[in-house]
């Protein structure tokens, strides 16, 4: 089931290369840079759509035929965006990659989650890591690839177009092995010596069934969309900016970082970010979930923390901090279907996912709102150095703590909300009749 | 009679580890099938970072 899983992640991680498609685009087809970025943006806000009202169709339908509609329009998103550049027909590129590929996005992000919690009832942290560590490796097999294939074919429109079929093409088969091997387990397997009523051990894990629709009447369930969004936000704040930061952040210093040296540093925080994923993850299946969350706002505000009072002064300290930020951003992804698990039980938990996935979208739009406008105005304002970004800071850091609130309050769900046991149902029902 | 279930019993050991054979067979090809596009983007990625301390 693994490999099934990052089968379908690895390749829809591509999303994260997009930028490497900007500058080709705007040249051949004389795009200004907000163009070239709208299949990106609507690829993503498709994305949390989909995830969201396409969760209980996934869980209706089964992961094999989730991975099936993922592949299909992923796929197919290229073609199309390869027709639209092939006829100078922009506005095909981004239905392509955008739309139909954003759907694609969605349905793919959740189609291994429930199934994986299924499989590693003992390990959900750790099995959903694997998979959300595959989209963040996606981005690292495209983004080189993807470079190397316009150098061979071109960047003009024709190199782009055939660029983007090949994509298609590749990926429609990479996927195709998720898609055959994909299996759903027996009601009621259990890894051996594993009994679900003695591992129910810490307050907050429930044996009980909570629907979608139930769910989202939870508060517990938009206190998690607070923590996912503000720590998602946190992270995009570093992660958007992260190399015209580095640059600005140690510019008066006599070690001032070279452009090459800032493509190491974002290569770097990749790497943070994909281990968190997965390291993280697995230590919350260790410490449970909430206090890994305590760990990913509360220390995450003091690495903020840390990064805004040293300034320029420690540029090994600046790294640090910011490879923990980006792991704990990633850390955060990997570790939130688990702690669904633990809230509502296995019953629907990659529809509710889904629904929770908007708080990413949201985030999308936050992070590098705050950090771009506060970093423009400072600026203008004639500041240069760590002051351009001492005020996103602080905000990260409010952001964080917030957040680390809202887990606080996190509490078990109510019984009201727990779906009745099947046997319980039939007799009700006979009951009534 | 002995002799038909020992024969019996040798073909489903058989079948049972030409099974078990098959099904490691698949997991190496499927663990190498999304391994090997990781590995590459793993090793271009280092290929970056080596621009972090030499830049």
């Amino acid at each position: 089931m693994p490999p099934a899983a990052l089968s379908v992640h690895l390749a829809i991680g591509q999303a994260y290369a997009w930028s490497v498609f900007k500058p080709p685009l705007e040249s051949s087809l004389g795009l200004s840079g907000t163009q070239s970025a709208l299949p990106f943006q609507l690829g993503i806000v498709m994305l949390g759509l989909s995830a969201a009202f396409g969760g209980t169709l996934v869980e209706r339908n089964g992961p094999r035929w989730a991975m099936f509609v993922s592949m299909a329009c992923f796929s197919s998103g290229f073609l199309l965006s390869a027709l639209g550049v092939a006829t100078g027909q922009y506005w095909l590129v981004v239905l392509g990659y955008g739309f139909v590929g954003g759907i694609g996005l969605g349905i793919g992000y959740i189609s291994p989650v429930s199934t994986l919690i299924k499989w590693f009832p003992d390990r959900p942290g750790m099995a959903t890591g694997i998979a959300i560590m595959g989209f963040g490796g996606g981005a690292l097999i495209a983004s080189p690839w993807s470079a190397q294939m316009l150098d061979s074919f071109g960047t003009g429109t024709g190199g782009i177009a055939t660029t983007f079929v090949v994509h298609g093409v590749v990926y429609a088969a990479f996927m195709s092995m998720g898609v055959l091997l994909v299996r759903v387990p027996a009601d009621g397997w259990a890894p051996k010596g594993w009994r679900p009523r003695e591992a129910a051990t810490r307050r907050l894990v429930t044996t009980a069934d909570v629907s979608a629709r139930n769910a989202v009447r939870t508060p517990q369930f938009y206190l998690l969309w607070l923590v996912l969004c503000l720590n998602v936000t946190a992270g995009i704040g570093i992660l958007e900016k992260a190399a015209p930061m580095i640059v600005d952040f140690f510019s008066g210093t006599s070690t001032p970082v070279a452009a090459g040296a800032a493509a190491g540093f974002v290569a770097l925080l990749s790497l943070a970010n994909m281990a968190g994923r997965f390291g993280w993850s697995s230590t919350s299946d260790l410490i449970g979930r909430k206090n890994m969350y305590r760990v990913y706002l509360g220390v995450g505000a003091l690495l903020y923390l840390a990064i805004a009072l040293a300034g320029d002064t420690s540029k090994p300290l600046f790294i640090i901090c910011a490879l923990g930020i980006l792991s704990f951003y990633g850390g955060g992804f990997a570790t939130v279907p688990a702690y669904l698990k633990d809230l509502f039980g296995t019953y629907q938990v990659g529809a509710i996912h889904g629904r929770l996935l908007t708080a990413w979208s949201t985030a999308g739009v936050l992070g590098p709102l705050i950090i771009n406008a506060i970093a423009d105005g400072q600026e203008a304002a004639g500041r240069s150095g760590p002051a351009l970004y001492t005020t996103s800071l602080y905000i990260m850091i409010g952001l964080l703590v917030v957040g680390f609130v809202a887990n606080e309050l996190i509490r078990p769900v109510h019984e009201r909300y727990h779906e009745r046991p099947r046997q319980e149902q039939v007799t009700g029902k006979g009951q009534a009749v | 009679m002995t002799g038909t279930t020992d024969r019996a019993g040798a073909a489903d050991t058989a079948g049972r580890a030409g099974t078990a054979n098959r099904r490691t067979g698949l997991m190496v090809l499927a663990w190498a099938w999304v391994g090997v596009p990781f590995a590459y983007g793993v090793y271009e990625l280092f290929l970056k970072l080596t621009q972090l301390f030499s830049g």
